[in-house]
């Protein structure tokens, strides 16, 4: 059965417009389509009458890439948890429906256009720490590096982090804690992060915190997270943190990469 | 940017940051100054917070025991000597409230800064509704629970403490200053009140605390929830039984207070209508 949608869809120029909500008819949407199939069918229609297609940011359609995300209904990827816009099927929506599309709203994501965002931002965070300087050089033996079960499990978890931004949008406090934890964690866990762990934590943090919000525990953030990061690592991020300011009372942490104690 | 104000098409907007960071000559100020930092602090004086609570209300129940009267003054007379003759008189409250008093300004101005820097991380809105996926409604109106319990602490204080709001009031004697001030329902029903918002704080506040403090592990995870429950229920309970045992007349029985009475009873929490029955 076919779908007959109103879409209110945010309308923004540029940058420096003031934008505005705009309301299109979607007709003939199957109920198989994608949220973001769905917007391609409304810019079919769009360009067949001469408009201005909706901008909105997609790229692999498949829940890896990260890029695409609109807040749907007051939602971020919509009222299903665990997916991204383009998981998300057509098939939860009525004929009849309005669904109000946004893009995500927080200070560090300014929009480019309609529903893209610059979420630039998460690169700031990812530069200033969420790598490991180190020689990789070829391939070593496997198990040379032991990780336990549970903690290569844990830091995958946290690897699992798409850095679609989500969690800034759902937060009313405009924080990127949750993904800032899961960078930071899944390299605080292994031992591959270690000697850089302090340094890393204190540097992703601040450099977090010049552009986000605070964290205050609604947990919003866990809830709308496509990848199921939990709120868990927000916790080990704070006692990474705390422990990193405590060992290092005069700040050397950022002016020399200092190994761990073990 | 290739001229004043227009700016190449596609290219990204620069990103708004939500303030500068400064490095200060101190560890502890630097610490303060980052929001990790200030909500550890928040953690940290809530727990001092929480204990006064505790301590507070466990203090107050004795005015379910019999002898009511001569058990509460004592105890606040107590509270003025404890750590006599090496300290002065009241030398250790003092100590304590001092350490209450500087908690409760770091409590509430790392929660004002936050909120500052919070609103301005959000300058906007969603039009598509706000419909809470996990928030509970504790942690939603922490600001404005937390609001209440402030206001309600000044007035505590002038009831109370200083008893600029209590007519009856006599200095050392808190039994009469607090049967007094009860007395009069208003004041009853502004203490319970004040006690339910407090519990709703402590709600979210006590789970809140292991967050901010990194105090996590999948083995007691689940139990910081119960903690958190168990010990808002603790405080409310404890704390609203005094107004509602006034409310409930159990004050007015003479006998309560002089425990003549009492002495045969073998429950010593009687509830006021056994007290009724014995008068």
């Amino acid at each position: 059965m076919n779908l007959s949608l109103t879409l209110k869809v945010w309308r923004q120029q540029g940058p420096d417009d003031e934008g505005c909500f705009e309301t299109y008819q979607a007709n003939d949407i199957t109920e198989h389509m994608s949220f973001l199939e769905m917007l391609d069918v409304v810019n079919e229609q769009l360009l067949a009458e001469n408009k201005e297609p909706i901008a909105f940011d997609h790229d692999c359609r498949e829940g890896i890439c990260g890029m695409c995300g609109v807040v749907i209904n007051g939602k971020p990827h919509g009222p299903n948890g665990g997916t991204t816009t383009c998981q998300l099927h057509m098939r939860h929506f009525k004929s009849g429906d309005t669904i109000t599309v946004e893009p995500w709203r927080a200070r560090a994501f300014p929009v480019i256009k309609d529903l893209v965002v610059n979420r630039g931002a998460f690169d700031k965070i990812i530069q200033a720490g969420g790598f490991i300087t180190a020689p990789t050089g070829g391939a070593q033996d496997a198990n040379l590096t032991l990780v336990s079960k549970a903690t290569a499990d844990t830091a995958m978890d946290a690897a699992a982090c798409i850095g679609c931004g989500a969690c800034v949008a759902a937060c009313p406090n405009g924080a990127g804690q949750l993904f800032t934890a899961a960078k930071v964690s899944h390299l605080n866990l292994l031992p591959q992060g270690q000697p850089e762990r302090w340094a890393r934590v204190t540097s992703m943090v601040d450099t977090m915190e010049t552009y986000f919000g605070s964290c205050t525990n609604y947990g919003e953030c866990e809830a709308v997270c496509p990848a199921g990061i939990s709120i868990n690592f927000i916790a080990q991020m704070n006692r990474d943190y705390l422990r990193a300011k405590f060992k290092d009372k005069r700040g050397q942490i950022r002016q020399v990469d200092v190994a761990d104690e073990g | 940017m290739l001229s004043g104000t227009t700016r190449e098409p596609g290219a990204a907007p620069p990103i708004p940051t939500v303030r500068e960071r400064r490095r200060p000559s101190s560890w502890a100020v630097e610490l303060y100054g980052s929001a990790v930092g200030k909500k550890a602090v928040m953690a940290v004086t809530g727990i001092v917070l929480l204990g006064f609570v505790l301590v507070h209300m466990i203090g107050n129940l004795k005015v379910f025991f019999p002898d009511a009267e001569k058990h509460l003054n004592a105890y606040g007379e107590y509270l003025r000597t404890i750590g006599e003759p090496i300290l002065p008189r009241t030398g250790f409250l003092w100590i304590v409230r001092s350490a209450l008093i500087l908690s409760f300004l770091l409590h509430i101005h790392a929660a004002v800064s936050l909120t500052a820097l919070n609103r301005k991380a959000r300058p906007k809105g969603y039009e598509g509704g706000r419909s809470y996926s996990a928030a509970s409604y504790a942690a939603r109106t922490m600001r404005w629970s937390g609001v209440i319990v402030g206001l309600y602490l000044l007035f505590h204080l002038m009831d109370l403490t200083w008893g600029n709001a209590n007519p009856d009031f006599i200095r050392g004697e808190p039994y009469n200053n607090l049967v007094a001030s009860l007395q009069r329902w208003p004041v009853a029903l502004v203490y319970i009140v004040a006690n339910l918002a407090l519990g709703v704080h402590i709600y979210h506040g006590a789970w809140s605390l292991f967050q901010s403090l990194g105090l996590n592990n999948p083995r007691f995870n689940l139990w910081r929830k119960r903690f958190a429950q168990g010990f808002a229920a603790i405080i409310v309970i404890g704390n609203v039984s005094i107004p509602v045992a006034a409310l409930a007349g159990y004050f007015d029985d003479p006998e309560h207070i002089t425990g003549e009475a009492t002495a045969t009873q073998t429950a010593p929490f009687a509830p006021a209508s056994n007290q009724a029955a014995g008068s």
